[in-house]
């Protein structure tokens, strides 16, 4: 005989499996947490610019923008590698933009984390939806 | 490699004081190292992992690249433009190869 007590033990441990998934990409958290060092990450400061929906994930076209920041890393948490650049502004730079394009294995969030010169991070994400893979296979 | 071959655009012309927009494309494949051939080998990982751009002895943009980065890899990005004319674009590629390009600003 099953007991209420023991239904809602049951759910507990759905609600507990459920919860895990939320895991799946802590590649990129480690990957981030490996950049920042372990450092807090607040949001904003850096504008991430990408097609809402990419009918190509071999080529994605994005830009990032994070105004006084001396680096700014991408990261793409649904690829096998999360690292995708890390755009370094030396006292050159006329601006603290820079443009590129990416491969997106699937659907997912890239990761914008900007390094500002006192040593804090800041980050925004994006959600760009692929309908055709571009990691081959 | 032998069909790596940079095409860079620069603004037609630029004043001292003010940014200029960079793009720059270098044919290469970027093999990411992830596929495989016809009979099921792993094809090694070759790509461009560093690009840089200097300008009159200081550094502009020093990017690194993944795998992740598409086949022939585009940047763009902004240049503040001071006395020099000389921009040097180098790309480093796995395996130790290294391209350099040098252009011109022309000051109008």
């Amino acid at each position: 005989m099953i007991t209420r007590r023991e239904t809602m033990a049951m759910g507990l441990g759905v609600a507990t499996i459920t919860l895990l998934p939320i895991s799946a990409n802590a590649a990129a958290d480690e990957a981030i947490a490996a950049y920042t060092g372990g450092a807090a990450v607040s949001e904003g400061g850096v504008t991430i610019t990408a097609p809402e929906i990419a009918e190509n994930g071999n080529t994605v076209p994005i830009s990032v923008e994070a105004p006084g920041a001396a680096e700014i890393a991408i990261y793409a948490d649904g690829n096998p590698t999360p690292g995708v650049a890390v755009f370094k502004f030396g006292p050159a730079a006329g601006s603290h933009r820079a443009s590129t394009r990416i491969r997106l294995g699937g659907t997912q969030d890239v990761v914008a984390v900007a390094k500002m010169p006192d040593g804090s991070f800041q980050q925004a994400a994006v959600e760009v939806k692929v309908t055709i893979g571009g990691c081959g296979g | 490699m032998s069909d790596v071959k940079p095409r860079i655009r620069l603004p037609r012309s630029v004043k001292a004081g003010q940014a200029a927009e960079v793009k720059t494309l270098v044919s290469h494949v970027m093999e990411t190292g992830l596929r495989k051939d016809a009979d099921g080998n792993t094809i090694p990982r070759m790509i461009i992992n560093r690009f840089t751009c200097e300008y009159g002895g200081e550094m502009v943009i020093d990017m690194a690249l993944e795998g992740a980065i598409s086949a022939n890899p585009y940047v763009e990005f902004d240049i503040m433009v001071g006395e020099a004319t000389d921009v040097v674009f180098t790309w480093y590629e796995d395996g130790g190869a290294v391209y350099t390009q040098t252009e011109q600003l022309a000051f109008g």
